[in-house]
């Protein structure tokens, strides 16, 4: 039985340390198609958040069930499942938000963050540190679709949640919220992450080295 | 059926091809674009499997829409996902019998096309816009085409660009993300192309 704290770690690496979007570079498609303003990448995060978990959480309990040969589809079938009922969910909710993300919702079957999870981690743990991992990867997930979303609605149409920040004077960088503007700000923010990673690891670097050595360098 | 109107077909080929690029305008099927990019030569015979797939949905999506979804709407999900499932499952038992060479070549890429989710959104795309039987072939055949126009030109940029020198942060996936960028950019040229026939 995993204590407390294993479950804890499950749930924490998903955020950041191995975010799926910035790191693993898994489930891109949504990530760049519906960040076009702040709402939609919550919306989206939320669904995604919904169907990772519930799916986790059902395969893993029927871990010991599913036969090897046929896991993908079982896999499939279970997220598919989930999806319809995120999907229908949204639509009675959200009527507006669902029509703004469109197919985008249903496409969360073929998701391979989801699969992934589901094939590397949900069919092989207990329930407890399966549904952690998943809260924490789709926790990871749903902030970088927040951070995109934030980035190119304030670019792109000079607002965050619809409302104006920068009066009337500001021009909107409307490359930012078509299709290209994804492209670009998901390439410069993994240029600024590994910058800004290896100015640590120089740093590092620089204070382990003894004062000696530096000098015979 | 069979009465065709070919302005309307060429119209649907060529916004699924270009106009509405599947890959650089809809975010659809990222995970080989940028996995399957390195060769050009891979990234062909990738997107020729594709645009078969693509093609064997299309007409079973058809067909499911038709005759089977009408009665039980709520499983349009499940049903799609099973037929694409089983769909590569068949070009892949297929090709091992038929070129074992073929199927050595393509490797892990084939059971990848299952998760491609331009394959689903075809299908999905298909039941929106409410596409027959031809003119749903012609819009599968226009997204494979735009697929593996895109996935090539990719792979030609990042084949000369392994020769370029650029800042070391940069390299690897920022620098893809950023080459795509430009070539959606690039593709919006192609918006308005139809626009009086539309």
């Amino acid at each position: 039985m995993p204590s407390p704290k294993d479950s804890y770690e499950e749930m924490v690496k998903g955020l950041w340390r191995e975010n799926p979007v910035f790191i693993q570079l898994l489930g891109l498609c949504p990530a760049l198609a519906v960040t076009n303003s702040a709402i939609n990448a919550l919306a989206m995060g939320a669904a995604t958040t919904f169907v990772l978990v519930g799916s986790s959480l059902l395969v893993s309990s029927m871990r010991n069930l599913i036969p090897k040969q046929v896991r993908i589809t079982t896999f499939i079938i279970v997220i598919a499942t989930f999806v319809t009922v995120a999907d229908f969910t949204l639509q009675a909710l959200a009527p507006v938000v669902h029509k703004e993300l469109g197919a985008f919702i249903a496409l969360i079957v073929v998701n391979c963050l989801i699969l992934g999870r589901q094939e590397a981690f949900a069919s092989r743990n207990s329930t407890r540190v399966a549904v952690a991992d998943a809260a924490g990867m789709a926790g990871g997930f749903a902030l970088a679709l927040f951070m995109l979303g934030c980035i190119r609605e304030i670019l792109g149409s000079g607002s965050l949640f619809g409302f104006s920040l920068f009066g009337p004077n500001f021009e909107p960088w409307v490359i930012m919220i078509l299709p290209p503007g994804g492209f670009l700000t998901l390439g410069l923010l993994l240029g600024i992450f590994a910058f800004v990673k290896e100015r640590r690891l120089q740093a590092a670097q620089a204070t382990a080295d003894s004062p000696a050595e530096r000098r015979a360098a | 059926m069979f009465e065709l109107d070919w302005g309307q077909l060429l119209w649907i080929f060529t916004t699924a091809c270009v106009v509405n690029n599947f890959t650089l305008s809809y975010f659809l099927g990222l995970c080989p674009f940028l996995g399957v990019s390195g060769r050009i030569d891979t990234a062909l015979r990738m997107g020729m499997a594709t645009i078969f797939v693509m093609t064997v949905t299309s007409i079973c999506a058809w067909f499911l829409n038709t005759y089977v979804l009408p009665h039980a709407p709520y499983l349009r999900l499940i049903s799609f996902i099973v037929v694409i499932a089983s769909t590569v499952q068949f070009v892949e038992m297929t090709i091992k019998k038929l070129s074992p060479a073929l199927f050595k070549a393509l490797g892990i890429f084939l059971p990848l096309i299952t998760t491609n989710c331009a394959i689903l959104g075809l299908a999905l795309f298909q039941t929106n816009k409410a596409y027959g039987f031809i003119e749903g072939i012609i819009f599968a055949l226009g997204a494979g085409a735009g697929f593996t126009l895109a996935l090539v030109l990719m792979a030609g940029i990042r084949e000369e660009n392994e020769l370029a020198t650029i800042p070391d942060v940069l390299k690897g996936a920022a620098m893809s993300f950023l080459i795509a960028g430009i070539l959606s950019m690039a593709f919006m040229g192609f918006a308005g192309l139809f626009s009086k026939t539309a």
